[in-house]
C-alpha cells in the first residue's frame, strides 16, 4: 500500500480514485467492527455510511496526529456508540471473553499433554509464504462466523493492522482481554480451515 | 487463587507440554510472555516438530489475514459516497 501521507495529499486535493481506493480498502472491516456495537446489518450500514461522510467532512481538518486508518476507525466507533445509545440497543463489549474453548481440540493431545499424532498442517503457498490460495479464499468466511467481539479484535489487529494499544483504546478493553480475544479468534479461524486441508498420506 | 500461585511457582520449571504451548502462542507473538515463560516456550519449540509446525501455521494465517482482500462495497453505496466526496470538494 502506498505511503499514507501521499494518500492523504491526494485525498485532500480531491482525487476521486484515492477516495475510492480508501473505501474499497476499509469498507468491509468497518462493517464488521460496526456490527459489534449495533444489532442489525441495516444499522451497521447506516453507521458505516455516516462514518465515510464524517471522513469526507473531516479530511481537511485531520491533523495526522494518528494514522489515517486509526482516525477512520475512531470516527466509526464514535458514530456506532452514538447510534447504539440512541437505539437503546447497545451491545456491551463483553467484559470477559465467554468463549473458553481451548485453541486446539483436546482429542489432539494424549494424556501426557503432547500431540497424540502430528497436528494437521494448513496448506501453504510456497511462493508467497502465505496460506494456499484456496485457504485464503475461505479466511473472511471464517472470520465472519466468529463472535462479534472476536471479529472486532481480529479485524482491527490482523486485517486492518492497527497496533494493540490502539485497539484496546478503540474497543475499551484491557490489554489482557484484547489478547485473549485475539488468541481465541485466530485459533477458531485455524479450526474452521482444517476441514479444507488436503490430507496427504 | 493463592493455591494456584503456589502451584504455578512449583511448576514454573517443568517443561512445557504441547497442550499448554498452543495456548501461549498469541502471548508469545505479542511479546507478552514473561522472560521465564518465554524461555520455556522456546525450549519446547526447539524439541517439538508438531509445535514448530503449529506456530508456523499461525504465522502464515496471520500474514494471510493481512493480505485478505475485502469485498468491495455495493455499487449504489460506492456511488453515493463518491457523490458526497465530489460535492464537498466542489463546494
Amino acid at each position: 500500500m502506498e505511503d499514507e501521507s501521499a494518500l492523504l495529499e491526494r485525498l485532500r486535493s480531491g482525487d476521486e480514485s484515492a477516495f475510492e481506493a480508501l473505501v474499497a480498502l476499509h469498507d468491509g472491516a468497518l462493517h464488521r467492527v460496526a456490527r459489534t456495537f449495533v444489532r442489525t446489518d441495516a444499522a451497521a450500514d447506516d453507521v458505516v455510511q455516516e462514518t465515510w461522510l464524517g471522513v469526507v467532512r473531516g479530511l481537511q481538518a485531520f491533523e495526522g496526529r494518528s494514522s489515517l486508518r486509526t482516525w477512520i476507525f475512531k470516527i466509526l466507533v464514535n458514530t456506532a456508540r452514538t447510534r447504539a445509545t440512541r437505539d437503546a440497543r447497545s451491545l456491551p463489549f463483553s467484559a470477559l471473553e465467554s468463549d473458553t474453548r481451548p485453541a486446539v481440540e483436546p482429542a489432539a493431545f494424549g494424556v501426557d499433554g503432547r500431540w497424540s499424532s502430528a497436528p494437521a498442517r494448513l496448506d501453504a503457498d510456497p511462493e508467497s509464504g502465505l496460506l494456499s490460495r484456496e485457504l485464503r479464499e475461505h479466511l473472511l468466511d471464517a472470520v465472519e462466523r466468529l463472535s462479534p467481539d472476536q471479529q472486532a479484535v481480529i479485524t482491527l489487529r490482523d486485517l486492518v493492522g492497527l497496533p494493540a494499544p490502539e485497539v484496546c483504546e478503540l474497543l475499551d478493553v484491557s490489554d489482557a482481554n484484547q489478547r485473549v480475544l485475539l488468541h481465541r479468534a485466530r485459533a477458531r479461524v485455524r479450526i474452521a480451515l482444517l476441514p479444507l486441508v488436503e490430507v496427504t498420506e | 487463587m493463592r493455591r494456584f500461585r503456589i502451584w504455578r511457582r512449583r511448576h514454573a520449571h517443568d517443561p512445557l507440554v504441547c497442550r499448554a504451548f498452543v495456548e501461549l502462542v498469541t502471548d508469545y507473538l505479542e511479546g507478552a510472555l514473561p522472560q521465564e515463560e518465554r524461555v520455556r516456550f522456546e525450549a519446547h519449540l526447539a524439541e517439538c516438530d508438531g509445535c514448530t509446525g503449529y506456530l508456523e501455521d499461525m504465522r502464515r494465517l496471520i500474514g494471510s489475514l493481512q493480505e485478505a482482500p475485502e469485498p468491495p462495497p455495493d455499487p449504489a453505496t460506492r456511488e453515493a459516497l463518491l457523490r458526497a466526496f465530489r460535492e464537498l470538494r466542489d463546494a
